[in-house]
């Protein structure tokens, strides 16, 4: 976990130990009509915390999120900021901003003008505002564009005034619907890492609504998976890719292969199952399912090791099966294997070699294998 | 900027077409009535001294060049007839603008603000009005405000006088007949630049700390300018040479240009001068739409 970062400007007021969190949702719920979009949704935010909103369209992250600055009420259930609960308070005034998907900047201002266009509400002197301007174009590196107008900048530059403009009044939170979407890949993976940086440097609490896994991955310090108005998991990135709740979150973060298991014994973490896709397997697992129980076990597609050896299919966690796909993505290729039984699996291989001999041809016969704590055994 | 563009066939075929309208339904009729501006009136068929007569050759357009006369020019700016109708006709067309603006901007803005399905039937109950002849509605607006019409009667009515007003023949009423024909071209440009805004605009500045009304004035109507500037133009130029309605609603102690321009040619049958007057009109209208045009050219050039 990551500790909080104390605040540049200001220091999280922390007067009810180091655990109060600066956010608390409580039992939110958000109806549209009939359409329940967040569903008596509870989630803690640590002050300094760079937290990401992950799931897909539909979901409800966005709604929560504008409920966060005020532009939706909800129907039920409180917002906390720092122990109070900024229900009734308006969107302008509260010390939360926001920067938007379009970015929505003023097409009549200028960059300077849409920067300081906040910071003149807030009945900044004219000496401040101009070095306050100066010290955010500093920060999102578009010096030299104070009188450009929206209109005449890229969609990277725009984006980086969105942000200035969000973070010029220097909010206890930010939230950010989507920043990057708009962005082509490159672009938006050098964004990623300066957000972070950015983030680090102003200790600012940051929440990014996304519906980019990868992007959540790189940036946050911990993810909230959220599927129709609710919260599947909240963990850190690793723990979410590595230990999945459920099959739900284990298929909508990252690839990932499924079998049916039968559980036959059980030896400490030491589970030993049969399926019929692999024979027997042996997998590590905390959680405890009851022999003759049928559960769902998932592996990752790079946790498959796959060789042109013949492993003896007596082996436990070895499988074996002939080529059907191949996508080849340069650094690493996937293999789609159809086992003898008649699934199919999915393989990536790092290409490590340049020569024929580090590939595997379409049709070709290969075994596979993965270690026992590569398995995820997932509750039904 | 002058970058040698390459344009298809039928696309220089398609742009070609409005000049062409213009060449031909206006640059021609404009010639024409510049060229009697420059004549003499003549009691002949038509009533004004010909300038060319091609039977005679070259000798013929030389002495027509010569007889090319301004006389009807300085008449316009030394009578101060024709100065005052000139001032009337932009004071009212100015004033008449500025009402506009003012009842049509929160017609158009509340439109705009209405869901989509009732965006539809209010901007039906906008143009509704164009279905019955203009002259017909003028027609209805005398009834309403003659000494026994309906205004009067509702006014005595409620109470709110005890003896009926004059309310016909006067420039009140004359400015009521103006901003009810015009409005509908004040409401549907401001309401297609209104409701085209990005919502989220409104959202942004809330968010940096604007409250509704600031947001308004620092946000909406400075984006919907445009809108008002092309609203105002396309009520501001029709409405200086407005004929029917100051003719019949308005009284006849000042005329406005247009009532001016009718006088002299039909009741003086003097199309010289009346031609004359349509060219300065012209000329006085050139100057609000040349502003307009380089607006729009700033805000074309900001953009690229």
């Amino acid at each position: 976990m990551v500790q909080a970062l104390p605040s540049a400007d200001a220091p999280a007021p922390d007067k009810s130990g180091d655990d109060a969190p600066l956010l608390r949702i409580a039992s939110v719920t958000k109806r549209f009509g009939g359409v329940v979009a967040v569903n008596n949704l509870s989630l803690d935010i640590r002050a300094g915390e760079f937290f990401a909103l992950l799931g897909p369209s539909g979901c409800g992250k966005s709604t929560l999120l504008r409920m966060l600055a005020g532009f939706e009420t909800p129907d039920a259930g409180r917002i906390l900021l720092d122990g109070t609960d900024i229900a009734p308070v308006p969107p302008h005034q509260r010390p939360i901003n926001m920067m938007f998907q379009s970015y929505a900047l003023f097409p009549h201002l200028n960059v300077a003008g849409n920067i300081a266009f906040g910071l003149k509400r807030a009945g900044m002197s004219g000496i401040d505002i101009a070095a306050r301007v100066a010290e955010m174009l500093a920060l999102v590196q578009l010096e030299g564009l104070e009188t450009r107008r929206p209109d005449q900048l890229s969609g990277g530059q725009r984006q980086r005034v969105a942000l200035a403009r969000s973070l010029a009044l220097r909010p206890r939170m930010l939230l950010l619907d989507e920043p990057l979407a708009a962005l082509d890949r490159k672009l938006r993976e050098s964004t990623q890492a300066e957000l972070l940086e950015l983030q680090r440097k102003l200790g600012t609490t940051f929440i990014i609504v996304t519906h980019d896994q990868g992007e959540a991955m790189t940036v946050a310090d911990r993810i909230g998976v959220m599927d129709r108005g609710s919260l599947v998991q909240v963990a850190s990135p690793r723990e979410l890719y590595e230990s999945p709740n459920s099959v739900w979150v284990a298929t909508f973060v990252g690839d990932i292969n499924f079998i049916e298991g039968l559980v036959v014994t059980q030896k400490g973490n030491l589970l030993t199952l049969r399926t019929e896709e692999a024979g027997t397997i042996i997998v590590t697992s905390t959680v405890k399912p009851v022999a003759g129980m049928t559960v769902p076990l998932a592996i990752r597609p790079e946790k498959i090791r796959i060789s042109s050896e013949t492993a003896s299919s007596e082996l436990a966690n070895a499988l074996r099966g002939q080529i059907v796909d191949i996508n080849y993505l340069g650094d690493s290729s996937i293999y789609y294997v159809k086992l003898t039984s008649g699934s199919v699996m999915k393989v990536t291989a790092s290409n490590i070699v340049r020569s024929d001999t580090g590939f595997f041809a379409l049709g070709q016969r290969v075994s596979l294998s993965f270690s026992p704590d590569a398995c995820i055994v997932l509750d039904r | 900027m002058g970058a040698s563009r390459n344009f298809s066939r039928p696309a220089r075929i398609a742009a070609i077409a409005p000049y062409l309208w213009m060449a031909l339904f206006f640059l021609v009729p404009f010639f024409f009535i510049l060229k009697i501006s420059l004549s003499q009136t003549a009691i002949s068929q038509p009533p004004y001294e010909p300038l060319f007569d091609l039977t005679q050759g070259l000798e013929g357009v030389k002495r027509a060049a010569a007889q090319l006369s301004v006389e009807n020019f300085h008449l316009l700016l030394s009578d101060s007839l024709y100065v005052l109708s000139y001032l009337r006709s932009i004071v009212v067309a100015a004033v008449s603008t500025f009402i506009l603006v003012l009842l049509g901007y929160p017609i158009a803005y509340g439109m705009s603000r209405l869901p989509r399905g009732w965006q539809a039937l209010v901007m039906l109950a906008v143009i509704v009005p164009f279905w019955t002849s203009f002259l017909i509605r003028i027609y209805a607006w005398i009834n309403i405000l003659q000494r026994d019409g309906l205004l009067n009667d509702i006014l005595i009515a409620l109470k709110i006088v005890s003896t009926p007003l004059v309310w016909l023949s006067t420039d009140t009423a004359m400015y009521i007949g103006i901003v009810y024909s015009y409005l509908p071209f004040m409401v549907l440009p401001l309401f297609a630049t209104l409701s085209k805004m990005d919502a989220s605009l409104l959202e942004a500045a809330a968010d940096l700390g604007c409250s509704r009304r600031q947001a308004f004035w620092l946000v909406t109507w400075p984006l919907s300018l445009p809108g008002v500037g092309a609203g105002a133009l396309l009520c501001f130029i029709p409405i200086i040479g407005e004929f029917v309605i100051p003719d019949l609603l308005a009284g006849s102690s000042q005329m406005m240009i247009g009532q001016t321009l009718w006088g002299e040619f039909f009741t003086n049958r003097d199309w010289p001068v009346a031609s004359a007057i349509a060219v300065i009109l012209l000329l006085v209208l050139l100057a609000p739409l040349l502003v307009y045009d380089r607006l729009q050219r700033k805000q074309l050039e900001g953009r690229s």
